[in-house]
């Protein structure tokens, strides 16, 4: 049992290691942002239509937000 | 939070170019002959740091403001009119970067209508701090499922204040036609840059409706690192719900009493007023979440956030109650729900959004859980694809599914013991749901935006697997509801 949680934490930590050289490879270098500058790429692009939607689904069904921090609470019912 | 920071710099970079393309061009003049005269004596591989340096310079915003403004000064003298630029230098100044509106309307068949309006405010103060501001206006009519099982007879119904009574008809699900809500909701967020890497931000949140006060606080903190290619954050928030229903809050399995079976409206009164607790009930929510944005290539991102919420107090919904039936399926009377006072909530959310040629596109997923018992998939995605420069069309689909809570029943039988919690509220229930949206948008000249969204969302409750006794086997338990949304949009 304890080498087999040893195995585990050493697969572990190899797949935090391998995630985090990936990490440091990926990317583009900064004159290569072009297409990051654009408007329509920003994540807050659609924020109003998605906290509108937060608001309906909230409203609506079992489980919300998720996506970025919670929007505070309502009585909607 | 990151590509914002990316969009802040080109906004300043943008501001200041049209002025000082020529500083501009001058310093790359510059560099590029620093890197000719060292070209001779070093491998070409300096080329890369050099165009490093370079780049970094253009998209180092403090570095090219100073720059910027202290040739603006000497050319100011020359051409004072042409200069439009904040006082970086002498001082910060607030400025406002964005006016956002919108007016949605949704509507439900013959049940909810909501008429919402939001007006969002974003400003800068001087290069580093950012501030936002959202009033939003919404209000509700129509009717409300109030949990009920439907029935082949009539039934009657005391109102949630105890004066007077609604119908269902026989076949129909029971709805509350009382439900009318006003909400006003106001928001306040200040982002303050303290690096090139670092961030962090404070925020209020405040809604006010008949019934229901919410305030809260949130704040979090972001670094960017591995040039700029990923990011990390972390949030933490918290809110204070105050909760005060009509009529007062029902106690634990209160039933629903109707005037009728009484003599007098004292009587009833003296029995309803026992039933009910007339204190204000309070919910507290913690949240806290983690996440990280990482940039993969020139065109895709991906983004991972888990959240996690306690939430401890009053989570029942008043005005829901729950059937007692015989075992003919006949209701012999009603309770009010009665919900655990403890949640803790986690969900995984994965996003990856790429720029087409001719648009972007992105696709999301989030993984729920909750000790309730809820557990949820959401699979959510965005077309959209530019037509000329200033239109676009947009399409949006959705599907989300979730299972019931534990606590979970359309229905209860009238003679057992009683469960310790139980609630029939189709959003506690087995479900699944679809979205299909479209929008336009279109840029005039000046910049200003206007949007056109329309969007049609189907609720289909699924059936639990409560064994329908009697006349239950033959009604429908379990209604689907379609709901359009229209929102016209408005940005400058």
């Amino acid at each position: 049992m304890v080498i087999r949680g040893k195995w585990r934490q050493g697969k572990l930590l190899c797949l935090v290691i391998t995630l985090c050289s990936g990490c440091s490879t990926l990317g583009v270098q900064p004159w290569e942002r072009d297409q990051f500058a654009r408007e329509d790429m920003a994540l807050d692009n659609q924020k109003l239509d998605l906290m509108l939607d937060d608001h309906i689904y909230f409203s609506k069904e079992g489980t919300s937000g998720g996506r970025s921090q919670g929007g505070g609470g309502c009585g909607c019912n | 939070m990151q590509l914002t920071a990316i969009r802040k710099k080109r906004r300043s970079i943008q501001k200041s170019s049209t002025q000082n393309c020529s500083i501009q061009e001058s310093s790359t003049l510059e560099l590029t002959s620093v890197t000719s005269d060292n070209h001779q004596f070093k491998r070409y591989r300096n080329i890369n740091k050099s165009l490093t340096i370079a780049s970094l310079a253009l998209f180092s915003t403090p570095a090219m403001a100073t720059e910027i403004d202290e040739t603006v000064q000497d050319i100011g003298d020359a051409d004072k009119t042409s200069i439009s630029l904040p006082a970086i230098v002498s001082g910060k100044k607030l400025e406002v970067t964005k006016i956002e509106t919108a007016l949605l309307y949704y509507q439900e068949q013959d049940r909810v209508t909501a008429a919402e309006g939001i007006f969002n405010l974003q400003a800068s103060y001087g290069d580093k701090s950012e501030l936002e501001g959202k009033l939003l206006l919404d209000t509700l009519t129509g009717a409300s499922p109030n949990g009920a099982a439907p029935q082949q007879q009539q039934q009657t119904f005391t109102r949630p204040s105890g004066n007077g009574v609604y119908h269902a008809k026989n076949g129909e699900t029971p709805l509350d036609d009382t439900f009318k809500d006003t909400r006003l909701q106001l928001n306040g967020n200040w982002t303050e840059t303290l690096s090139n890497t670092d961030k962090v931000n404070l925020g209020f949140h405040l809604s006010r409706e008949y019934d229901y006060t919410s305030l809260g606080v949130n704040s979090g903190a972001e670094r960017s690192f591995n040039r700029g290619n990923s990011a990390v954050n972390f949030a933490l928030g918290y809110y204070y719900d105050i909760i005060d229903p009509v009529g007062g809050r029902p106690t634990s399995w209160a039933p629903m009493l109707f005037r009728d079976d009484f003599s007098s409206q004292s009587e009833f009164k003296q029995a309803f007023d026992k039933t009910r607790d007339l204190s204000s009930s309070i919910k507290h929510t913690f949240d806290l979440s983690a996440g990280f944005t990482q940039l993969l290539n020139r065109y895709w991102l991906v983004q991972g956030n888990y959240s996690f919420s306690y939430l401890d107090g009053y989570m029942t919904d008043p005005y829901k109650i729950i059937s007692q039936v015989d075992e003919r399926g006949m209701a012999q009377g009603y309770l009010y729900e009665n919900r655990p006072d403890t949640r803790y909530k986690q969900s995984v959310f994965l996003l990856t959004k790429g720029a087409l040629e001719t648009g972007v596109v992105d696709l999301s997923y989030r993984y729920s859980a909750d000790d309730w018992g809820i557990d949820s998939h959401t699979v959510e995605t965005h077309y959209r694809y530019q037509f000329t420069d200033s239109l676009y069309g947009q399409i949006h689909l959705r599907y989300y599914r979730q299972s019931a809570a534990d606590f979970y029943h359309a229905f209860l039988p009238e003679l057992g013991e009683l469960p310790e919690y139980g609630s029939a509220d189709s959003r506690l229930g087995k479900l699944t749901a679809y979205t299909f949206g479209i929008k336009f948008g279109h840029k005039l000249q000046g910049g200003t935006k206007f949007s056109y969204r329309l969007e049609l969302y189907q609720h289909r409750p699924q059936d639990n697997g409560d064994e329908r006794v009697g006349q239950l086997a033959h009604l429908g338990l379990y209604e689907q509801v379609n709901a359009v949304i229209a929102q016209l949009g408005f940005a400058f």
